[in-house]
């Protein structure tokens, strides 16, 4: 937070969302928002406030996501399968290629994405999991200059959540359902088309003042964080209080035997997850001559090559996988960068085939007999 | 010790030419190169090496510190990578990203015994230690070397070890699993030798490299002879593909391999060893 004293709230309309969609597009960005594609939300180029997924909502659960009509708000429906990870840490990125050959042979680093973006919709989790990719990608020793480059340009347009889906659970995990930081403006939906907004910036500032806007009242202030309100009421959370401990101190916990036999090891949990940063270079050579470049992409501790060296797999198994991901995400994270690798945006619950849930899965554990 | 830092994407290497090559085993081959910038590195510490078209992978540094005009890989063929690399000639140009990760602590060993321990191929990232040693030898107690190859004829750097075995400041203990009719040395495993090593377990610092079930009996052997176990430095190998903490990859428990290590003590590394698959 930025500029003097608390933003003062101020109502917008479905003209104002459009205003602000082309503005966002009048400063040169590329604005990215929730549509609906191939039966799920996804973060699409949208143009204006009528591309949105209006009169949508999410049904999910354990190996279960479906969106059906339902109401007239045009952000009822929570997260779908990619938040915006995807947007700042693309699932492949060339890192350099090579031009010319033996002595000749030059490395040519691959340019910095200079599109600059706006994402409309982005949730509380989605903005939790992106101060997580910001202190692993960015805030280390080294760091990923593509990340910080999308990461730097990108302004945030968060929308409260208004409720929760079955697999929500960042009220335990303390991201959500509201938004707190990480956004330039912050939209909380209300009956009727109507949103109230608050800056969190002085970019976002600059831009709800020059929006057709009218001040809040105190009715409708309390009317949004009552809607706010209504998210927390969740069926799932994790009690994380002395978590890390326990997940590190018991790898030989029949529980990981026990999942591992649900378990497909199909990695989906590893690619809709939202903190998940791992990634595998390639490289890719050219059929016509000796040039060649250099990519990484997203991988998945879940496959075996993950862990190769020669002589094998160091995690053979599949009992040591999923420990692996399990105890890094609520583990050895904390060791690493002093926070949770999880922030409940329960989507690795919804998109696993066979329904492991990681809150259910966390519970087992703490327990001493599974 | 700096890396360099010629471009602003840490995964962008830098031109490394290859000046001389030499076969060490049917296998295995040391070559030296030289890549403006090169500013160095610290015993222990790696590069992550690219054959374009093919791929990149981490080596450890096996030349000595002192010589920042060039840089010294020992590669065993193993894999598509290293094969590529094993098969450069004179004259051949790579990619290079480093060095990386932590050093053997051998600076601190100054005014205490030291003992390496090696195995197999674990003896090029010590070489390093042995040079420093032997190239400031006053400023330590008494050296031991023991090295353990599968037999005879993958005993590497051979010359080196005779050279080292024929001084009189320096104990030199050379083993292999399976002998020959030629060999008249020692048979069986390296940690059988530890006992009968001249050294105070009280003031001694030990540095081992080689397979993990090596580490493992050889870090237990000192630690039962009296050695601290923060005293016992081991370096870890595991999949990596940034060596810059990034890719994720190469985690053992709470660290990542190639930023927390891969030279870790065995007072921090022995509950994790323990944990089959971690």
């Amino acid at each position: 937070m930025t500029g003097a004293g608390t933003p003062i709230p101020v109502m917008i309309d479905v003209d104002g969302l459009d205003a602000l969609i082309a503005a966002l597009a009048a400063e040169g960005r590329e604005v990215l928002g929730p549509v609906r594609r191939d039966g799920a939300l996804v973060f699409e180029p949208i143009g204006a406030a009528g591309e949105l997924p209006r009169g949508w909502v999410d049904e999910q659960s354990g190996g279960h996501y479906r969106l059906k009509k339902e109401g007239t708000a045009f952000f009822g429906a929570t997260n779908g399968p990619q938040g915006i990870k995807r947007i700042l840490h693309t699932p492949h990125q060339r890192l350099w290629r090579t031009e010319g050959s033996g002595d000749a042979t030059e490395i040519i680093p691959e340019p910095l994405d200079d599109t600059r973006r706006a994402v409309i919709g982005a949730r509380a989790c989605d903005l939790a999991a992106m101060a997580v990719q910001d202190r692993v990608l960015m805030e280390g020793t080294y760091g990923d200059p593509h990340y910080a480059a999308r990461r730097g340009s990108l302004f945030v347009v968060a929308v409260n959540c208004t409720r929760a889906a079955d697999t929500c659970f960042c009220a335990s995990m303390n991201t959500g359902p509201k938004a707190t930081a990480g956004y330039d403006i912050a939209l909380t939906e209300l009956e009727g088309g109507r949103f109230l907004a608050v800056s969190g910036s002085d970019a976002g500032a600059a831009m709800l003042s020059g929006l057709p806007s009218a001040p809040a009242s105190a009715a409708e202030e309390a009317q949004a964080e009552e809607a706010i309100e209504g998210a927390r009421d969740q069926q799932r959370r994790i009690d994380t209080d002395g978590l890390p401990q326990i997940l590190k101190t018991r790898p030989d916990h029949p529980r990981w035997s026990e999942v591992a036999s649900r378990c497909l090891n199909c990695a989906n949990c590893t690619m809709v997850c939202p903190t998940c940063f791992c990634t595998t270079v390639e490289e890719v050579s050219s059929l016509e001559g000796p040039e060649t470049e250099r990519v990484a992409r997203w991988a998945s501790c879940f496959t075996v090559d993950f862990s190769h060296i020669h002589g094998g797999a160091v995690r053979a198994g599949a009992k040591s996988r999923y420990r692996q991901w399990l105890t890094h995400k609520l583990g050895t994270w904390v060791d690493q960068f002093g926070e949770l690798g999880c922030v409940g945006c329960g989507r690795c619950i919804s998109w696993c085939p066979v329904g492991i849930d990681i809150t259910e899965e966390a519970a087992a554990l703490r327990r001493e007999e599974g | 010790m700096q890396a360099i830092d010629s471009h602003t994407d840490p995964m962008v290497p830098v031109i490394a030419k290859v000046t001389r090559v030499t076969r060490d085993l049917s296998d295995v081959v040391t070559f030296e190169m030289e890549a403006e910038g090169w500013r160095g590195f610290a015993p222990g510490q790696f590069n992550m090496l690219s054959v374009f078209g093919v791929g990149e992978i981490p080596i450890s540094i096996s030349g000595p510190q002192s010589d920042s005009s060039k840089i010294i890989h020992t590669i065993r063929d193993v894999g598509p990578v290293s094969h590529a690399l094993a098969s450069l000639r004179t004259g051949a140009v790579l990619g290079l990203r480093g060095p990386y990760g932590t050093p053997w602590p051998v600076e601190a060993a100054k005014g205490r015994d030291v003992v390496v321990v090696a195995g197999g191929l674990g003896l090029a990232p010590v070489r390093p230690i042995l040079y420093e040693l032997m190239e400031n030898r006053g400023d330590y107690g008494k050296v031991t070397l023991l090295y353990g190859a599968r037999s005879p004829g993958d005993i590497l750097f051979a010359e080196e070890l005779r050279q080292w075995r024929s001084r009189l400041d320096m104990g030199v203990e050379v083993t292999v699993d399976r002998a020959d009719p030629s060999w008249h040395g020692h048979v069986g495993v390296v940690t059988a030798h530890l006992r009968g090593a001249d050294f105070d377990p009280k003031a001694t610092t030990a540095f081992i490299c080689g397979p993990e079930i090596m580490m493992r009996f050889t870090a237990n052997g000192l630690v039962d002879l009296g050695v601290a176990p923060g005293d016992i430095h081991l370096s870890m190998e595991r999949n990596m593909q940034c060596g810059i903490g990034l890719c994720g990859h190469c985690q053992l428990g709470p660290h990542f391999v190639c930023k927390d290590g891969p030279v870790f003590d065995w007072a921090v590394i022995k509950p994790l060893m323990r944990v089959k698959e971690l």
